[in-house]
């Protein structure tokens, strides 16, 4: 195998310049280094070559979406977390249309059906009864506060819907599994998770019967 | 076509662009916890606003993903 001939070939950077001629080119504490021999042979994003030699520009969409170069594998990562947001983004998009719905079709449900809770008789003062409104899947609880009101609310916690216990003597009602307090005589939080007040059950007062005729659900 | 941006560039604006996504991502959780919130508490009037103001930080989204894969594109 023959050697190249001069000038057939690219030129070597690391060749040795004539010290005597002074030129720009000239770089180092020798002065006897040509510049281009610190310049980087590729630039930084393009370490790698592909195999079949040809650009960047010329490659298949496989190879652009797994690079070797970490510059370049960087850039993949962060657009594919981008993509990924985007998807969040449409969930939850769909999660407000899917409320929106619900509300829809709760609105459009059958309206409630009053329900007898118990003889007023039988309800002295300080005492509580529980019952299920509007559905047996819900419980909820009358009180008769020392006052002689008639307070009767869901027993579901708004936190994470344990079930709460009044405790008429203190003028509250108690959540166990978070250390949850809500008032009384409103519902409305005082300490504790819960973010919001408990529904009021609207009751009514037939003849000698107590009757639970309505939810009230409320966000203060 | 020619690549308008190195790659370099491109990831500048990928940086810029995921910042926007982030920041109207974190506003739809709150606009929908907000929203649930509401729901749950019985006031309805706020549903459907709050599903036109997500679905408009959708389109961004998808508008900011979509020029990111235009960029992207050699040919």
């Amino acid at each position: 195998m023959s050697e190249p001939e001069h000038g057939d070939a690219m030129p070597d950077p690391r060749e040795p310049v004539d010290p005597r001629i002074d030129t720009m080119a000239r770089e180092g504490l020798t002065g006897t280094a040509p510049q281009s021999l610190y310049q980087p042979l590729a630039a930084s994003e393009h370490i790698t070559r592909p195999p079949d030699g040809r650009s960047m520009d010329e490659q298949p969409a496989w190879r652009m979406d797994f690079p070797i170069d970490w510059t370049q594998d960087l850039h993949v990562a962060r657009r594919d977390f981008t993509k990924f947001m985007v998807l969040t983004s449409g969930a939850f998009t769909a999660g407000q249309f899917w409320i929106g719905l619900k509300s829809l079709l709760e609105a459009a449900g059958e309206r409630l059906i009053p329900k007898r809770i118990a003889a007023l008789v039988e309800i002295p003062e300080g005492s509580i009864v529980t019952f299920t409104y509007p559905t047996d899947h819900d419980p909820c609880f009358l009180v008769r506060s020392p006052s002689g009101r008639l307070i009767a609310f869901s027993q579901k916690c708004t936190h994470l819907s344990c079930s709460v216990l009044p405790r008429p003597a203190d003028g509250t009602i108690h959540c166990p599994c978070h250390e949850g307090y809500f008032d009384l005589e409103t519902g409305r939080p005082i300490a504790g998770p819960p973010p919001r007040p408990l529904p009021r059950i609207a009751l009514e007062v037939r003849g000698d019967d107590i009757y639970a005729v309505d939810v009230e659900l409320r966000t203060t | 076509m020619r690549r308008p941006f190195t790659r370099e560039q491109r990831t500048t604006i990928l940086a810029g662009i995921l910042c926007f996504v982030l920041l109207l991502v974190v506003l739809q959780l709150w606009l929908f916890t907000a929203t649930m919130n509401a729901y749950l508490g019985g006031d309805w009037s706020v549903i459907w606003p709050a599903a036109a103001a997500s679905t408009l930080g959708l389109v961004l989204n998808r508008g900011l993903l979509r020029y990111l894969y235009r960029i992207e594109r050699t040919r």
